[in-house]
């Protein structure tokens, strides 16, 4: 059976960051973080369940970080994924970009025989869209970034639209090959309520992949592996304060226009 | 040191991108007070519209791979291409414009090179590392944008960053660089099996409304209310000799097309006057904005951050006081 791999990131819901998210002191309270499914790698998924559909496949889902994780895979068992893999270890922790992608290349091939992996675009905790790419040229398989729409699948090839800024290209893709998904592609589908009643309990066992399972030499990932470092993080706050307020009447409205003309329309 | 700078060409109109020649002067005054060089590389089939301006914002090169095939962008031959030339240069540093097709090609480079990528960067300086010597900071909004981390890559060549369009100043036109044309086109042999995928067809979208080049930016959000009441931002823009921008929420609502969306997602704008209409300034948004040198806020909510960071503002509903600017306006003409 043809397989496909999807990744699939748990983040903490940047989208949504409530009063309480942010601390006294301007850092993020993770703790007041809801932890998600990366949304676009829920496009991503619902890409490879249409390729299921069509063309008959199991589909994996794979993803890395700690045993919380799970249920972004359970999640995914939900949805109609097929077999789901944790992987994780805790020298992978603080992986950069490019120490993550060395960890799920090796992931990937350990699942072994996959045609094509799906990706979301970008992570929101993140948004580098840096790990799809990576995990491509550590393959080598053929990459489209960017797709927004599924055109057809066939027993040798793929073909999608991606987004290019200034122009849509319409890309066939043979196998073996990694497309990133960005939002625009699908809209994700409901979890199936026959799925849920046998993947919902606790004692499901997900196969969980570690460093030595997967043979990954310590240097090449978590903090070792990681070529970038972060330096610093400063708080972005706002300064404010210093602003000209205008009454919202007549008169103060009236006042603002006049030096709008003035300060700005006038030569 | 040497820094490359990956230069594109827009396929649509040909032209260079603006971005190309944003990380030209960048690189350069990164590199000049270590008199270092910046070797702009393009790879393509033919060179792009005015690249001329490299050499005018500071370029010392131009190094060109051009070939047919390579017409098309297409993210595996170009890497081909463009590894071979990042390693024959053997530069410290490799920017790459944030574009997609720049956030396609550069984690390939990273990854076969294995260093560090740093993506999105808005502030890039050189400093000392401990006993590194001099390596460059990349500082970038993390974390949905309520963080700014500054990035480093201490250990490994070249340092690697993309970079959004809009973001680095050019400087005027009398303190532009000019340097002298020096180009260099690099000789290869393109092999047929870099090209791995097939581009059935190729769509131009409606030409992009660029916000960049406004004086005056108004702009609706949520509070707007609907598609209809657009209509007042348009004829403010008008009377006013603006254009119309949009926040994510006005996108999402349907109020107005994602090609005139400012923010992290969209249109990075520095106006000389932005008007928030109905904005709350969600960080998002304040990403592509907070650098206008003028922001007037309108919104309801006198708590809203737009506030915060805006220099003007009204506390009412926009649907109210949009009518009334647009009287006082006419009486004012």
């Amino acid at each position: 059976m043809r397989k496909v791999v999807v990744l699939a990131k748990q983040v903490p819901d940047t989208a949504n960051i409530a009063a309480d998210a942010m601390k006294e002191d301007g850092t993020v309270n993770r703790g007041a973080l809801p932890a998600i499914f990366n949304p676009e790698d829920l496009n991503a998924l619902e890409m490879a369940l249409q390729v299921k559909e069509q063309l008959g496949c199991e589909v994996h889902v794979i993803t890395m970080g700690p045993n919380t994780a799970t249920a972004v895979l359970k999640h995914s068992l939900y949805l109609g994924a097929d077999k789901v893999w944790l992987v994780s270890d805790r020298k992978f922790a603080g992986a950069d970009t490019l120490a993550t992608s060395q960890v799920l290349a090796k992931a990937i091939q350990h699942v072994g025989d996959v045609s094509m992996v799906f990706a979301g675009r970008q992570a929101i905790d993140g948004d580098t869209a840096q790990v799809g790419p990576q995990v491509a040229n550590l393959l080598d398989f053929n990459l489209v970034a960017f797709a927004t729409e599924l055109k057809s699948v066939s027993a040798e090839h793929i073909t999608v639209a991606r987004d290019a800024e200034v122009q849509t290209e319409v890309i066939q893709a043979p196998f073996p090959v990694l497309i990133t998904v960005s939002h625009e592609a699908n809209s994700p589908r409901y979890p199936n309520a026959t799925r849920m009643l046998k993947y919902f309990r606790d004692d499901i066992a997900i196969p969980t992949l570690d460093r030595e399972t997967l043979n990954i030499p310590e240097e090449l990932c978590g903090l070792k592996g990681s070529p970038t470092k972060v330096f610093a993080i400063k708080n972005i706050q706002l300064t404010g304060g210093a602003h000209q307020m205008y009454e919202g009447a007549n008169d103060g409205i009236r006042a603002l226009v006049r030096d709008i003309v003035k300060d700005y329309t006038e030569v | 040191m040497k820094t490359i700078v990956f230069v594109e060409r827009n396929p649509v109109t040909g032209k260079m991108r603006d971005v190309s020649v944003e990380m030209t002067f960048k690189a350069h005054t990164l590199m000049k007070p270590l008199n270092g060089q910046v070797v702009a590389v393009y790879v393509g089939e033919s060179l792009p519209q005015q690249h001329e301006n490299l050499f005018k914002y500071g370029a010392d090169k131009l190094v060109t791979a051009l070939h047919p095939e390579l017409k098309q962008f297409q993210a595996m031959p170009y890497k081909r291409v463009l590894e071979n030339i990042v390693k024959a240069e053997n530069p410290d540093i490799v920017l790459f414009g944030a574009t997609h097709y720049g956030r396609e090609l550069a984690p390939l480079i990273s990854s076969s090179l294995n260093t560090g990528l740093t993506a999105d960067c808005t502030q890039l300086y050189i400093d000392n590392y401990k006993d590194k010597g001099k390596i460059l900071f990349q500082a970038r909004p993390a974390f949905g944008g309520n963080i700014l981390a500054t990035i480093i890559t201490p250990d490994h060549r070249p340092m690697m960053a993309t970079v959004r369009e809009g973001v680095m100043l050019l400087p005027e036109d009398n303190k532009a660089v000019n340097n002298p044309i020096r180009m260099d086109n690099v000789p290869f042999e393109f092999k047929k099996e870099w090209i791995r995928s097939k581009v059935l067809s190729v769509i131009p979208k409606a030409e992009k409304v660029n916000l960049g080049g406004a004086n005056i930016i108004i702009a609706g959000g949520a509070g707007v209310g609907s598609r209809d009441n657009f209509n007042m931002l348009r004829s403010l823009a008008e009377q006013l000799g603006g254009e119309v921008a949009a926040s994510r929420a006005a996108v999402d609502f349907g109020f107005i097309e994602k090609d005139r969306m400012v923010g992290q997602t969209g249109q990075v704008v520095r106006p000389k006057l932005y008007i928030a209409c109905g904005i709350s300034g969600s960080v998002q948004h304040r990403a592509g904005m907070e650098e206008s040198k003028k922001i007037l806020a309108i919104n309801t909510d006198p708590d809203a951050p737009i506030f915060k960071i805006a220099h003007m503002g009204i506390v009412g509903d926009v649907k109210e006081i949009l009518p009334i600017m647009l009287k006082c306006l006419k009486e004012e003409a």
